[in-house]
């Protein structure tokens, strides 16, 4: 079967899938089966962190740059979009009404994703031009600083809501932010697997040699963190628009560390890591709800409050245990293929 | 092909080198020997780039490159064999290969190189698949070797190959180095084992904290007491 047609079939089968979903989400349900609430918003978070996770792992992952601030462009796409929602979106919407609601809000939601991305992409090249042009670490410093900055810029702008929060028109459902999180997964797969994918990873393993063998390494260190950015952008304007309120709470230092932490734990590039980890991540405060709170003397400690402190002693045991993330660089193709060869069996030509 | 003309470099306030000029031409092997913080990784980093000069010129083939990025030097025809090799520690020996040739486009040619770089140092493809991080010091000096030359340079640069090799890894390197030349790339060696690096080329520069104190035949500078005593422990 050729690639092309593989591809087309996979694509469609996955939509249709996320279709689905997204029907049985929607108060009817989907021919009677539906999904409740609190999954559904569980589903559609795990679709947000897997662009972030998948993002972020393009330029920590691979490229070897170390970013800390992604949620500062999960921010600044939110929030310049849901600016261009709030103005113009009733508008829009009654300039496409001829497309039936949901054709309407569909549009107004692709517009506010591109306004989103670029925005964002533009933040990342103002952020990154200068920290990546230097060797070093500098990145890291910078985005943690641009986040707080951007942050407490964003929480002194009324326009945008202020510290009061930004009521934000429900643009985004279930069935887009899926598919989004695929476009994020096929494009950074298949950057990765490119000509440019091979000079990103020379970048991480030794700048100075990648230098030596040609590769422009500034220019590869700079878009991969602008491209990063962008998607970035794409997740916080689904949030936003899903959501329906944003409040620069959502935006704070522990959601930036949450993304690392999903692609540490995964395994920084890897693809696949980025995915699983972007699940276990979502998921886990979930499960810590369900434990019954413990007494210590006269206080009460619910585990769900200990979130930060369950994330840090994951982090530092999976560096002990597992410093290469649960997937290392692999994916979960390389994987199954191991698995066959040693289970005997023909394999193809890979 | 290159010329150094009264090139002085500094690090901040230090100068690291003095009015250096140097010139290597089309098919000869140079080598600059000298002692450790002599200016010998100094002068490799100043032609790739690394460094601007402070005074002076650097020309290739005619073109002046001094201060020209490392990356637009390599379609020029210059390749580096980097001092600490520089290997890519997670990827494979042919990876790495492959990595060499990143500004080639023509398929045919790379595989071709490939063999050839095999040949060079058989070691390499019995480990064809190998991490290059897990390599062996001498085996990661092959790799960064055979590397450099899949970009097919007229001008390779290397940066002290035989540094802590074993006597008989030093012999296949500097054997590489021959092979090298006799098919026509032209060779800078940087080197602190002087004895080998003379034996190997046409002709020496000696590099003492930042200037070049002597230069001339390698063979004659080999006879040359002052040599001798300095750089060939005799
Ligand atoms: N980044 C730097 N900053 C300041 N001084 C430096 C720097 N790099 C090198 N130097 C100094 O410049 C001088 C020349 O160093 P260089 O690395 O060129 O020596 P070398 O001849 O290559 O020595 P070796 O044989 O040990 O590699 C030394 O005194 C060294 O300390
Ligand atoms: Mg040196």
């Amino acid at each position: 079967m050729s690639s092309w047609l593989k591809s087309l079939i996979i694509g469609i089968v996955v939509i249709a899938l996320l279709y689905v979903l997204n029907g049985m989400m929607s108060k009817g349900g989907f021919f009677g089966a539906g999904i409740d609430d609190y999954t559904a918003r569980l589903l559609v978070f795990i679709a947000i962190n897997i662009i972030l996770a998948t993002s972020l792992n393009l330029i920590n992952g691979f490229t070897g740059q170390f970013s800390i601030g992604h949620a500062g462009f999960m921010a600044v796409g939110a929030y310049s979009s849901a600016y261009f929602t709030v103005n113009y979106g009733k508008q829009l919407e009654s300039a496409f009404s001829f497309l039936g609601e949901t054709g309407a809000s569909s549009i107004i939601l692709i517009i506010a994703i591109v306004i989103g991305a670029i925005v964002a992409a533009i933040a990342g090249a103002i952020v990154g031009i200068p920290s990546l042009r230097l060797k070093g670490d500098y990145l890291a410093i910078v985005t943690l600083g641009f986040a707080e900055i951007i942050r407490i810029v964003i929480l002194n702008i009324d326009a945008v809501g202020g510290a009061t929060g930004y009521q934000v028109p429900g643009y985004a459902n279930f069935l887009w932010i899926g598919i989004f999180a695929v476009i994020t997964i096929v494009v950074v797969h298949n950057i990765v697997k490119s000509d440019a994918g091979r000079a990103l990873v020379s970048i991480r393993e030794d700048e100075l040699a990648a230098e030596a063998m040609g590769v422009n390494t500034t220019r590869y260190k700079v878009t991969s963190f602008v491209i990063s950015s962008a998607f970035a952008g794409i997740a916080g304007v689904l949030f936003a628009h899903y959501n329906k309120f944003l409040s620069t709470n959502d935006f704070q230092f522990i959601k930036s560390f949450e993304i690392i932490i999903m692609i540490v734990l995964g395994g920084m590039g890897s693809m696949t890591g980025a995915v699983v980890g972007a699940i276990v991540v979502t998921l886990l405060p979930e499960l810590l709800r369900q434990l019954p709170a413990i007494q210590v003397g006269a206080s009460t400690f619910q585990f769900s409050d200990l979130r930060l402190v369950i994330f840090a002693l994951i982090l530092i045991f999976t560096m002990i245990l597992r410093p290469q993330g649960i997937f290392g660089t692999a994916e979960i193709g390389n994987i199954y293929r191991r698995f066959r060869n040693k289970l005997g069996k023909p394999g193809g030509l890979e | 092909m290159l010329t150094l003309e009264n090139v002085s470099v500094n690090y901040d306030a230090i100068e690291a080198l003095t009015d250096i000029s140097l010139t290597v031409s089309q098919g000869e092997v140079v080598t600059l020997i000298g002692a450790n913080g002599a200016g010998k990784t100094t002068t490799l980093r100043t032609i790739t780039g690394l460094l601007e000069p402070r005074n002076g010129r650097i020309t290739y083939e005619g073109k002046e490159i001094s201060g020209m990025a490392t990356h637009r030097l390599v379609p020029m025809g210059i390749a580096m064999s980097p001092e600490g090799r520089g290997v890519f520690a997670n990827l494979s020996v042919r990876e790495n290969l492959d990595m060499g040739a990143y500004i080639r486009k023509d398929k045919k040619g790379i595989s071709d190189d490939m063999e050839r770089a095999f040949t060079l140092f058989p070691r390499l493809k019995e480990r064809e698949k190998q991490k290059a991080g897990t390599l062996s010091g001498g085996e990661q000096q092959m790799l960064a070797m055979g590397r450099a030359m899949m970009s097919r340079p007229r001008l390779l640069l290397l940066d002290e190959p035989s540094l802590g090799l074993a006597p008989l890894l030093v012999h296949t390197i500097f054997e590489a180095i021959d092979n090298i030349r006799s098919e026509g790339t032209t060779i800078l060696l940087v080197e602190q084992n002087a004895n080998a690096a003379l034996h190997h080329s046409d002709r020496a520069y000696v590099l003492e904290t930042g200037r070049i104190v002597m230069e001339g035949d390698s063979k004659q500078l080999a006879a040359d007491p002052r040599v001798k005593e300095a750089y060939l422990g005799e």
